[in-house]
């Protein structure tokens, strides 16, 4: 007790109060069950509410996951194994993860669409890590045409050709660009168009005659399981985004022409079900083609899917440049920068960074849509699941394959967003 | 009229040495006419700048006299009349636009930095893209402009770690770095607080004092007391008045001049 008069107010401390522990409800598990479990009487029951439910869960599912089976042929050899207890037949993966990952792809030739994913790790590396030496680009410049060489085989000279075409639309840009830098996107695009309808097939085939170069071809209703997700995912990732940019930019352009394609393109594909464009490319497309053409399947599949993607894309952006200050689009203009310059160099990075979410999100969805190919006969894993299901071994198997198959794309979609969180933390630069 | 009230006190001497006009035209505007819509924004503006010569245009909002500037590196376009920049005469030839905005530099209101990459690089981007200066020369130019704004410790950051004062000195030294004949400034301090005022001003002195040919937009009667060798005054799309400074201030001609700065001086 302090003896200070009422009526005075000099105090002078003479012994310090040395330091205490804090009390035991104020720390370490007790202060943090208090805080985030039990801070009330409402969260109190939740609390005990959400144990329950895990707990529930974990009875239901826990036996069926512990007993799995890994080694047996066929569904009745499980139960047997399983002697009428609760169990996991997982043996269906073990004995049909070559179909699920390749489809009816030749089983000699595994180690080619094997090699072609761990390059497309090696190909990304640069361009999502930018730490990393930037030579590595040309590796991923070239890897698209490596890839489908990799996968289909056939004539090495195909690949080699076609990316030929884009020299040649790069030639086209740096001749016309000092007449006309307009004139010169139309020549970028158009040289390169007439190059691979007109030039490329006969090259291939002089060259092929002369040099029969190449893999043992693959034809494309080989292909199938998880192969022709990530095909037809990654392609139409690498190609929706550059694709949306283009139409946002379009869709925003001062001309009127080019304004009112952009605007009817991307109203016009997502009014549309993707379903039904699917469908278009299996059924309508060889109508409308001339009579003889053989067009892949998987080629058709591709561009719907890409074009889908890159209308959805395109309005993402969209959002992502009115996002911008009018003040950005100013000061690019006042240094004198063009307007590819302006767009590449200070609008772009900025609304794209804007739109990482937006963008990931379109991105995953477009990986996990690519299952509805099973509704065009593309046998990708559902369609695989229902084939194993066909056979009489596995009559009857769903949910082994369904956990197996979610598993597969859970790990690309987690791993895609990871790496958007990553980008967003590391583009952060306006230190709000 | 009473003596000038002078904002954010200009105290040290100016250094008139290399303030010269020469007769050498920078800029000719005849008889230019602009629209928004139906809106006549700019009406027969008839205005010559020659080398070195420090201009201050002023006058009440809405009148024009940002649209007047910004007509002079085409962020807008005019409809009628002839602007011609360093001789080259501002048409929809892209070619021209790009040539007359390499060699005028324009600082805006609200700085425009571009927030993605750090002051270097907001210095050091239109020189290495557009004038093709190799990386490390650009470097070098950035570098003696950013110790002239006296910020060049702030190189490596990026501009939303600066305040309001610093971003704009790095948006002046950015315009400079293109190495430009003419520099536009458009209210360059009204976005500031006080105290950030001066260090702006004195910046644009200092560029003033090396014969630099400037048209600023602003409402800081002190720096054109100081500085300007004309006083540009506007209202309603016009040009009412223009005189010397000590005349412009201490004996303005029109009514409509007398009213504006008693309402910019008077309290």
């Amino acid at each position: 007790m302090s003896n200070i008069e009422s009526h005075t107010i000099a105090y002078v401390r003479d012994t310090m109060i040395p330091e205490q522990d804090p009390p035991i409800t104020e720390t370490g598990a007790i202060k943090w069950l208090r805080e985030n479990l039990f801070s009330g009487w409402f969260n109190t029951i939740l609390t005990l509410l959400s144990l329950a439910i895990i707990w529930w869960s974990v009875a239901a599912i826990g036996p069926w996951l512990w007993n799995m089976v890994w080694n047996a042929g066929s569904l009745r050899e499980c139960r047997e194994l399983l002697d009428g207890a609760q169990g996991a037949c997982f043996a269906v993966i073990n004995d049909r993860w070559h179909q699920l990952l390749f489809g009816f792809y030749p089983s000699s030739l595994y180690w080619r669409p094997t090699l072609a994913l761990i390059l497309l790790f090696v190909a990304l590396a640069p361009i999502l890590f930018p730490d990393l030496p930037r030579k590595m680009l040309w590796f991923s410049a070239v890897y698209p045409f490596l890839t489908y060489h990799l996968l289909w085989g056939g004539s090495v000279w195909l690949p080699i050709v076609a990316l030929l075409g884009f020299v040649a639309g790069y030639v086209a840009w740096r001749l016309v660009t000092r007449i006309s830098p307009l004139a010169a996107v139309f020549a970028a695009v158009i040289v390169p168009v007439l190059w691979w309808i007109v030039v490329a097939a006969p090259l291939d085939r002089f060259l092929f005659s002369g040099l029969p170069w190449g893999l043992e071809f693959v034809r494309s209703d080989r292909f199938g399981g998880f192969l022709i997700s990530l095909v037809i995912g990654i392609t139409g990732i690498a190609i929706s985004l550059p694709l949306g940019i283009l139409l946002a930019l379009g869709r925003q352009s001062d001309m009127v022409f080019l304004k009112s394609v952009c605007v009817i393109f991307i109203e016009f594909i997502r009014g549309v079900p993707l379903i039904t464009l699917l469908f278009t490319a299996s059924l309508l497309l060889n109508y409308f083609l001339p009579p003889g053409t053989s067009f892949d399947l998987i080629l058709r599949v591709i561009i719907m899917v890409t074009l889908f993607a890159a209308a959805y894309m395109a309005e993402v952006i969209r959002g992502g440049l009115a996002a911008l200050p009018r003040g950005q689009y100013e000061a690019a203009d006042a240094l004198g920068l063009d307007y590819w310059k302006a767009q590449r160099l200070i609008i772009m990075p900025q609304a794209l960074k804007i739109s990482i979410p937006g963008i990931v999100n379109t991105f995953i969805g477009l990986f996990k849509d690519t299952t509805l190919v099973v509704f065009i006969g593309l046998l990708d894993p559902i369609g695989l699941s229902n084939a194993i299901r066909a056979s009489t071994d596995w009559q009857g198997i769903y949910w082994e394959l369904f956990i197996f198959i979610g598993v597969l794309f859970f790990v690309f979609c987690f791993g895609i967003s990871r790496y958007s969180m990553y980008l967003e933390r590391r583009l952060k630069t306006d230190h709000k | 009229m009473t003596e000038m009230q002078i904002d954010h006190g200009i105290e040290r001497k100016i250094d008139t040495s290399q303030m010269k006009v020469t007769d050498e035209v920078a800029i000719q505007i005849t008889e230019m006419n602009k629209w928004y819509g139906s809106f006549h924004v700019l009406r027969d503006i008839d205005m010559t700048v020659n080398r070195g010569e420090r201009i201050v245009v002023c006058g009440p909002s809405g009148s024009g006299k940002s649209t007047l500037i910004r007509c002079i590196n085409r962020l807008e376009e005019h409809q009628a009349g002839q602007i011609i920049v360093d001789g080259t005469e501002l048409t929809s030839d892209l070619k021209n636009i790009d040539k007359v905005r390499s060699e005028v530099g324009m600082v805006f209101q609200h700085f425009n930095l571009f927030p993605h990459l750090t002051i270097l690089e907001n210095c050091t981007l239109a020189p290495i893209w557009v004038r093709k200066t190799p990386k490390r020369e650009a470097d070098e130019i950035a570098m003696h402009f950013l110790e002239k704004v006296k910020i060049p410790e702030q190189a490596l950051k990026y501009p939303g770690q600066l305040s309001g004062g610093q971003q704009q000195r790095v948006a002046i030294a950015r315009s400079l770095c293109m190495k430009p004949r003419i520099m536009l400034f458009d209210e360059p301090t009204s976005a500031l607080d006080p105290e950030m005022i001066k260090e702006v001003l004195d910046t644009m002195i200092a560029l003033a004092e090396e014969g630099m040919t400037m048209i600023c937009v602003t409402h800081e009667m002190g720096f054109a007391q100081a500085v300007a060798n004309r006083v540009i005054f506007m209202d309603q799309g016009q040009i009412v008045e223009q005189n010397t400074p000590s005349e412009f201030f201490n004996n303005p001609k029109s009514d409509r001049t007398k009213l504006f700065l008693s309402q910019i001086l008077g309290h």
